[in-house]
C-alpha cells in the first residue's frame, strides 16, 4: 500500500502555487493537510502526477470575521475551531461540529478548506457549509478569483465545481447574530468514524417564530444535501416538539440515502429522522 | 519466596516501551521487497499471465511455472468425509478467491514492487462464484472444487440411540436458528516474513510473524521438499496473532523458495488491505438448535445442525474442520445434556479461507446455547439464572455427551457470583422504571466452560494428519548461575516469558530475572508447537515445572555433596542451597563447580546442569460467567454497555496482572465480535471490507471498564493447577451482550438471532422490519 | 528515481536523507533513519500506530510524506527514555499498569499520550478517552492503557477529576 510516484512542489507563495496548478491541470493536486488525500493515494485510488504542497505558503491560515463573514483560509486546520473562532452561534456551532471530525491528530493537520475540496459525502464541514449558505473562493493563475455558492459546489461523491488549475483559497460563512440558533448531530458506529448520517440546522427566530430555516444532511452517499422540505415546514412555526417531529419526518421522507456495508438505505433514513430531531433540539426546537 | 501468584511486571516490556522491539518489518530493512499479485476476482480461469514489460534490473517476476517442484499445501484429516483439497502456492490455472496470490514481484523497494504489480499482464476469465452458505448448498450449485461436488468439505455427525425418544419426552421444545457473521482477527501487525539464504552454510532462515515456528518449518519443508535441518524459522516479536498466525500460508513457502533460488534476502510485509481480504477469516456460521426440556426446566435433549463457511481452501495444520467439528464436540458446554444429536458441515465457497480465531467456534456455540437458555427460560417461565442453575454440571469430574471429562470447576458458583454482583433484583426495578420512561435497558448472562491446555490425545482424536499437543523444555543453568529454558511454544504478546520464569523461579528458589526463556527459534529450541487453544501456560508451564524439578534435583545432589549432607536435607531458596542445619552455598557456585571444577561433582551431577522436561496433559476446562447491562437507543439501535463483568475460574493464577490482561483483551475482542466487526462480500465475491474504516475494530470509546472477579478451583488435571484463559473473554462476550440486548428488546417481542448485532439490525427488529437475514 | 534531500531533526539529532517524494514520513523514519520503533498498522490513517510528534503535534506519520518534514522537529518513541535506557514516567506507567501486550501499538499510544501530558491544560477522564480513541489496540482492551496514562498524569501533576456530570 504505497502511493504511486509523483512530482512534489512546495511553493512559497500563492501565485507560484496557482501557476503550478495551471501548468499541470488535471494532473495536479493541492496537498494541504493530506488527511483524506494521502490514504486514497496509499490505495492508489488517487494518483496525482503532481502534488502542490501549500503548507509553506504564508498567509493562508487566516480565520477572521469581517463584514459579516467568517473567512476561513486554505490552511486553517480543523483543530483551530475547537474553541469558538467567533462569538455567537456560528463559533459555537463550529466548535461543536469539529469534535466529531476524526481524531485530534487528524484535526491538527487536516484543513477546513481541504474537506470542502475533497467533498466526502460524510464530511461534517461540507454539510455545515451547505446549511449555512457559505461561499467558496477559488483562485487560478493570473490572479483570477471566482466565487461559488456552497449549493453549487457539491456535484457528487468527491466531485465539486472546481476547475482544473483552480485552488480553493478561502471559504466564507455568514456570521450569525444572536437571533440565530444552530444544531448538529451525527451518528457513527465507532468514535471518530465517518457518520452514517448527520444533520446540521440553522434557524432565525423573530418574536418567537421561526423566520428562516436551513437544514443540511450528510453521510447519505453522493453529496451533502439541503433538506428543503423539512426547512419549509418550520417557517412561521413556534419552536416545539411537534414542529421538530414534522421537520424530521419531512427530512427522512425526502432524502435519498444509499446502502453500503455499514447500513442499508432504510436505516439511514431512520437516522436522518433521529439526527434532524436532535439537531433541531439543540437549536431550541423541542 | 513464591513468585507464582504475583503481579510481576513483565520482563518483555522495557524494550517494547523504548521502541526497541524487533518485529518482522524491523528486520526487513535492506531486503528485496516482495509483493504478491492477487486475484481481482473470486473465481476464474487464468488465461494469460505475463511479466511487466521492461522489468528493471534486480527485479523478479515469479509465477507457478517458475517453481514446478513446489507442491501445494495439503492439510489432512482422516475422518469425517474430509475432502483433501489442496491449495497451490501460486495457482497455474484457476483462482478461487479474491485476494488469492497469483504471482509475485520482488524489487528494490515496496513502492517499486507495487508499481510493477500494476504492469503485470493478467487476463482472467471470470466465472460465477459461489458466495455464501446458502448459494453453496443450493441444489445444482457449481462446485468450488471437483473433489467436493456438493461443496461440503467435511461432515461429522453424532446420532445417539434413543435421541428421538428423549426429545419426544420433552415437555417444552425450544428452537433457535441463528447466524454469526464472518470476522477477521486483525492483529495490529499483519503477517510477514524475511527469508534469507546464508551462502556460507547453504541454510535458509525465515523470520516470520507466526505463532508456531516449528510447524511453519515443517510445513514449508514439506511443500518445498527441503530437509528441515536446512531451514531455520524464527518468530521475533510478534504483533498479535489471535490464531490468524497459526497457519501455513502460501506466501511463506514462496518467500523461502525465492531466497533459495536467488540466494538472497527477501521480505514480504503484508499490508492491511491484504490482511483484511486474504489472510484468514472465521466464524461465518449458521446453526439451527432444537432443545427439549422437562417440566422442571432441565434439558433432556439437544439437537444441533451446524454449517460453517470455510472459504475456498482448508487451513494447515488444523484443517478447516476446526470450526464445524469444535462446534460439534463442544456444544453441550457446561450443561448436563443427557441426549445430544448433531450434524456439522464445513462448506466451501469462493472466499478467503477460514482459520482459527480466538475461541474458534466457541463464541458461536456459546451464543447459541446461551441465547437458547434465555428463550427457554421465557418459554418455561423461569428466571435466566434459575434455568442455568438447574442445568449446569455440579458434580466433578463430569462426562460430556461427546466424551470429554470435565475436571473440577465452579460453574454454579460463577453464575451465582455474577448474579450477586449484578444485583439482578435491583436491576429489574431500574429496568421497569426505565421502560416507563421509554428507555430500553437489558441484562445478559453467559455461562461457559472452555477446554484448554489439551495435549496429544485430544488432538489425535480429531484425526488430523499433524497432531500437536505436547511441549518439551530444555533447561540448563549456566556457569554464572542463570537458567536458560528453551521451549518450542512461541508467544505473541501474552507475556509467556514472564509467567514461565515465575514457575521456574519457584521450583529452583531463584529470582525470575535470573531465568531466560528462549523461544521462537527452531535452531535454539526443541521441537514444539506454539500458541493456540489456550495452552501455552498450561502445557509449556507444566513442561517447565518438570524440567525445573529435574534441574533442582541435580542442584540439590551437587549441593549436598559440597555441603557434606544428605540430598533430602537441601532446600533451594533465594538463590541458595540451604541445609536444615543452616549451612548454605549459592547456586551459582554449585553451577560454577559443575562446569569448571567437574572433578569435584562429576560423580553426583555429571558434566552439566542440563535437563529436559516434556508435558502432554489431558486437558482442563476453565469456566466463567459473563454478565452485562446495556442500554439500547430506541431511535438508532445503538448499544451502550453500562456494565460488564467477568467471573473467571482459570484454576491457579500464575500472574494475576497478566491473567486479567488476557480477560480484558479477550472481552474487548468479544465485544467487537458482538457489536461491530463483520467482513462483507458482494454477490460477485468481491470482499468489501478492505479498510479499517469498513472493518471496524473498537477504540477505547467503545470498550467499557471490565470488572473481573476470580474463583480459583485448582485443577488436578494440570501440573501447575492452572487452566487456560486466553480465549474465554472472547467466548463469553457475544452471548452475554446479545442476551442483554434481547432482554432490552423484550417489550417488542423480538430477540437477537444474528451477530454482530449492529445498530441497523437492532433497529430493524425494533421497527418490526424483516431482519436482514431470516433464520431458515 | 526522483529523490530529494530532506533535512529535519529526530529526537534532537539532525538527519539528512534522500527520499522519493512518495515515501511517507513513517517509511522515511524507518527505512532512511533506521528508527523502527514507529510501527505501521494500516497505512491509511485509521490505527494510529505510526503516531509521532511533528513540531510538537501528534501526527500519523503514514499520512505525511517525508519531503514535507523539511526543517521539522520530530519526536519518536526512541526519544522517550533516558540515554541509558531508563524509562520515563509515562513508559514506566505503561509497564507497571500492564498497558501493553504485543507492544505493536505501544509507540503510537506513547507518543499520543506524550502530547496529551505536555499540553498546558490538565487532563480529565473525558478528554483522556476522547484523545486516546484516536488509536487502536487489539490486545489490551484499553483499560490498562487508560490506567497507565492516568497514573502518569497524576505523577506529573497533570490530572484533574472531571466535574461531576
Amino acid at each position: 500500500m504505497k502511493p504511486a510516484a509523483f512530482d512534489y512542489f512546495a511553493p512559497r507563495n500563492l501565485d507560484e502555487a496557482v501557476a503550478l496548478l495551471a501548468k499541470h491541470g488535471e494532473d495536479g493536486r493541492v496537498l494541504a493537510g493530506g488527511q483524506s488525500l494521502v490514504p486514497t493515494m496509499a490505495f492508489r485510488m488517487a494518483r496525482p502526477a503532481v502534488l502542490v504542497d501549500i503548507n509553506r505558503i504564508e498567509g493562508l491560515g487566516h480565520l477572521s470575521a469581517q463584514e459579516g463573514q467568517l473567512r476561513i483560509g486554505a490552511l486553517a486546520r480543523h483543530a483551530h475551531f475547537e474553541s469558538a473562532v467567533t462569538p455567537g452561534p456560528l463559533g459555537a456551532l463550529l466548535a461543536r461540529v469539529v469534535r466529531h471530525i476524526a481524531h485530534p491528530p487528524i484535526r491538527m493537520r487536516g484543513t477546513f478548506c481541504g474537506s470542502l475540496a475533497h467533498a466526502d459525502p460524510a464530511s461534517e464541514w461540507c454539510a455545515t457549509t451547505l446549511a449555512l449558505g457559505g461561499t467558496l473562493v477559488l483562485r487560478s493563475a493570473g490572479a483570477d478569483t471566482r466565487e461559488v455558492a456552497a449549493r453549487d459546489w457539491f456535484q457528487g461523491v468527491f466531485t465539486t465545481a472546481i476547475r482544473p488549475g483552480e485552488m480553493l483559497v478561502e471559504v466564507r460563512l455568514p456570521v450569525l447574530g444572536p437571533e440565530w440558533s444552530c444544531g448538529f448531530a451525527e451518528f457513527s458506529r465507532r468514535a471518530g468514524d465517518f457518520a452514517l448520517a448527520m444533520a446540521v440546522c440553522a434557524l432565525r427566530l423573530d418574536r418567537g417564530l421561526i423566520r428562516e430555516a436551513s437544514i443540511a444532511l450528510g453521510g447519505l452517499g453522493g453529496r451533502p444535501v439541503l433538506a428543503l422540505e423539512a426547512a419549509a415546514t418550520l417557517l412561521g412555526q413556534v419552536p416545539s416538539a411537534e414542529a421538530a417531529s414534522a421537520a424530521a419526518e419531512a427530512a427522512a421522507a425526502h432524502c435519498d440515502p444509499h446502502s453500503d456495508v455499514h447500513a442499508p438505505a432504510e436505516y439511514r433514513r431512520d437516522l436522518v429522522r433521529a439526527m434532524a430531531r436532535r439537531a433541531l433540539a439543540q437549536a431550541g426546537v423541542a | 519466596m513464591n513468585w507464582v501468584g504475583r503481579r510481576l511486571p513483565r520482563t518483555e516490556d522495557p524494550p517494547l516501551l523504548r521502541g526497541e522491539g524487533r518485529y518482522v518489518p524491523d528486520i526487513a530493512l535492506g531486503a528485496r521487497a516482495v509483493r504478491f499479485l492477487r486475484s481481482p476476482v473470486a473465481s476464474g480461469r487464468i488465461v494469460s499471465l505475463r511479466a511487466p514489460a521492461g522489468l528493471p534490473p534486480g527485479a523478479l517476476f515469479v509465477t507457478a511455472a517458475d517453481m514446478p517442484e513446489a507442491r501445494g499445501i495439503r492439510p489432512a484429516l482422516r475422518r469425517f468425509e474430509y475432502r483433501a483439497v489442496e491449495q497451490p502456492i501460486l495457482p497455474r490455472e484457476r483462482v478461487h478467491f479474491m485476494g488469492q496470490p497469483i504471482a509475485l514481484i520482488a524489487a528494490e523497494s515496496a513502492e517499486l514492487a507495487e508499481d510493477l504489480l500494476e504492469q503485470v499482464e493478467l487476463e482472467i476469465e471470470a466465472e460465477d462464484p459461489v458466495v455464501g452458505l446458502e448459494a453453496a448448498l443450493a441444489p445444482g450449485a457449481p462446485a468450488v472444487h471437483a473433489l467436493a461436488p456438493n461443496n461440503v468439505i467435511v461432515e461429522g455427525a453424532i446420532r445417539p440411540d434413543g435421541f428421538a425418544d428423549a426429545m419426544a419426552g420433552a415437555v417444552h421444545v425450544v428452537e433457535f436458528a441463528f447466524r454469526s457473521r464472518r470476522q477477521n482477527a486483525t492483529p495490529l501487525e499483519g503477517r510477514g516474513g524475511v527469508a534469507e539464504y546464508d551462502r556460507a552454510t547453504g541454510r535458509l532462515r525465515l523470520a516470520a510473524s507466526c505463532q508456531m515456528p516449528h510447524m511453519l518449518r515443517s510445513g514449508i519443508c514439506e511443500v518445498l521438499g527441503l530437509p528441515e535441518a536446512d531451514l531455520q524459522v524464527v518468530a521475533p516479536d510478534v504483533g498479535g496473532g489471535f490464531g490468524q498466525k497459526m497457519s501455513l500460508f502460501p506466501e511463506y513457502p514462496a518467500l523461502v523458495w525465492l531466497a533459495r533460488r536467488y540466494r538472497g534476502r527477501f521480505a514480504w510485509i503484508e499490508d492491511r488491505y491484504e490482511n483484511l481480504i486474504a489472510s484468514a477469516h472465521s466464524r461465518d456460521q449458521k446453526h439451527i438448535l432444537r432443545a427439549g426440556f422437562n417440566a422442571q426446566g432441565q434439558m433432556v435433549a439437544l439437537e444441533a445442525d451446524i454449517l460453517a463457511d470455510i472459504g475456498a481452501f482448508s487451513c494447515y495444520p488444523t484443517t478447516c474442520a476446526v470450526e464445524p467439528l469444535m462446534a460439534l464436540a463442544e456444544y453441550p458446554g457446561p450443561y448436563k445434556i443427557p441426549s445430544y444429536s448433531v450434524r456439522a458441515r464445513g462448506v466451501l465457497t469462493h472466499s478467503c479461507p477460514a482459520a482459527p480465531y480466538r475461541g474458534v467456534s466457541r463464541p458461536v456455540i456459546t451464543f447459541g446455547i446461551e441465547r437458547l437458555m434465555d428463550r427457554a427460560a421465557a418459554a418455561i417461565g423461569l428466571d435466566p439464572v434459575e434455568i442455568r442453575r438447574r442445568n449446569l454440571h455440579d458434580v466433578f469430574p463430569a462426562k460430556s455427551p461427546t466424551g470429554f471429562t470435565l475436571d473440577e470447576g465452579s460453574y454454579i458458583e460463577a453464575l451465582d457470583e455474577a448474579a450477586r454482583h449484578l444485583d439482578i433484583p435491583a436491576f429489574r426495578e431500574a429496568q421497569a422504571e426505565a421502560r416507563r420512561g421509554g428507555r430500553l435497558l437489558g441484562l445478559g448472562l453467559a455461562v461457559f466452560n472452555e477446554r484448554t491446555g489439551y495435549g496429544t490425545p485430544a488432538f489425535a482424536a480429531r484425526s488430523m494428519e499433524i497432531v500437536p499437543g505436547y511441549e518439551v523444555v530444555d533447561i540448563a543453568m549456566t556457569p554464572t548461575g542463570e537458567v536458560e529454558a528453551r521451549i518450542g511454544a512461541s508467544p505473541h504478546g501474552q507475556g509467556l516469558r514472564t509467567t514461565l520464569a515465575q514457575i521456574i523461579a519457584d521450583r529452583l528458589g531463584i529470582d525470575p530475572l535470573a531465568v531466560r526463556i528462549i523461544h521462537g527459534d527452531t535452531d535454539r529450541t526443541p521441537y514444539g508447537w506454539g500458541t493456540f487453544a489456550s495452552r501455552s501456560l498450561v502445557v509449556g508451564g507444566g513442561a517447565c515445572q518438570i524440567a525445573a524439578d529435574r534441574l533442582a534435583a541435580k542442584l540439590r545432589r551437587g549441593a549436598a555433596r559440597l555441603l557434606q549432607c544428605g540430598e533430602e536435607e537441601v532446600v533451594l531458596r533465594d538463590g541458595l542451597a540451604v541445609t536444615g542445619a543452616g549451612a548454605s552455598i549459592p547456586l551459582r557456585e554449585v553451577a560454577r563447580i559443575v562446569h569448571q571444577r567437574s572433578e569435584l561433582l562429576a560423580d553426583e551431577v555429571g558434566f552439566n546442569l542440563a535437563e529436559s522436561g516434556s508435558y502432554d496433559p489431558p486437558g482442563t476446562f476453565s469456566n466463567a460467567c459473563h454478565g452485562c447491562i446495556v442500554e439500547v437507543e430506541r431511535e438508532t439501535g445503538a448499544v451502550r454497555i453500562l456494565r460488564y463483568l467477568v467471573v473467571e475460574d482459570a484454576g491457579r493464577i500464575i500472574n494475576p496482572m497478566i491473567a486479567d490482561g488476557q480477560v480484558r483483551g479477550g472481552v474487548a475482542q468479544g465485544i467487537a465480535n458482538a457489536l461491530l466487526e463483520e467482513i462483507h462480500y458482494a454477490p460477485d465475491g468481491n470482499c468489501l471490507s478492505a479498510t479499517l474504516a469498513d472493518y471496524i475494530p473498537p477504540t477505547c470509546a467503545e470498550i467499557p471498564e471490565i470488572e473481573i472477579h476470580h474463583l480459583e478451583t485448582i485443577s488436578s488435571a494440570t501440573l501447575t493447577g492452572a487452566k487456560g484463559l486466553g480465549e474465554g473473554g472472547t467466548i463469553g462476550a457475544p452471548a452475554a451482550l446479545c442476551n442483554a440486548i434481547s432482554d432490552a428488546l423484550a417489550p417488542f417481542g423480538v430477540d437477537i438471532a444474528e451477530f454482530p448485532a449492529t445498530p441497523p439490525r437492532i433497529l430493524a427488529l425494533i421497527r418490526g422490519r424483516r431482519a436482514v437475514w431470516e433464520a431458515a | 528515481m526522483n529523490k530529494r534531500e530532506v533535512v529535519f531533526t529526530v529526537n534532537g539529532e539532525t538527519r539528512r536523507v534522500l527520499v522519493e517524494p512518495r515515501r511517507t514520513l513513517a517509511d522515511t523514519l524507518r527505512e532512511e533513519c533506521g528508527l523502527t520503533g514507529t510501527h505501521l498498522g494500516c497505512e491509511h490513517g485509521v490505527c494510529g500506530a505510526c503516531t509521532v510528534l511533528v513540531d510538537g503535534q501528534p501526527t500519523r506519520s503514514c499520512l505525511m510524506f517525508g519531503v514535507q518534514a523539511e526543517g521539522a522537529s520530530i519526536r519518536t518513541v526512541e526519544g522517550l527514555a533516558a540515554p541509558d535506557g531508563t524509562l520515563n514516567p509515562l513508559q514506566r506507567a505503561f509497564w507497571e499498569n500492564h498497558g501493553l501486550q504485543c507492544g505493536y501499538c505501544t509507540p503510537g499510544f506513547l507518543m499520543l499520550a506524550t502530547w496529551l501530558l505536555e499540553r498546558p491544560t490538565p487532563l480529565d477522564e473525558e478528554e483522556l478517552r476522547h484523545v486516546l480513541s484516536s488509536n487502536l489496540c487489539r490486545c489490551t482492551g484499553y483499560q490498562n492503557i487508560l490506567a497507565a496514562v492516568r497514573a502518569a498524569a497524576r505523577e506529573l501533576d497533570r490530572w484533574t477529576e472531571s466535574a461531576p456530570a
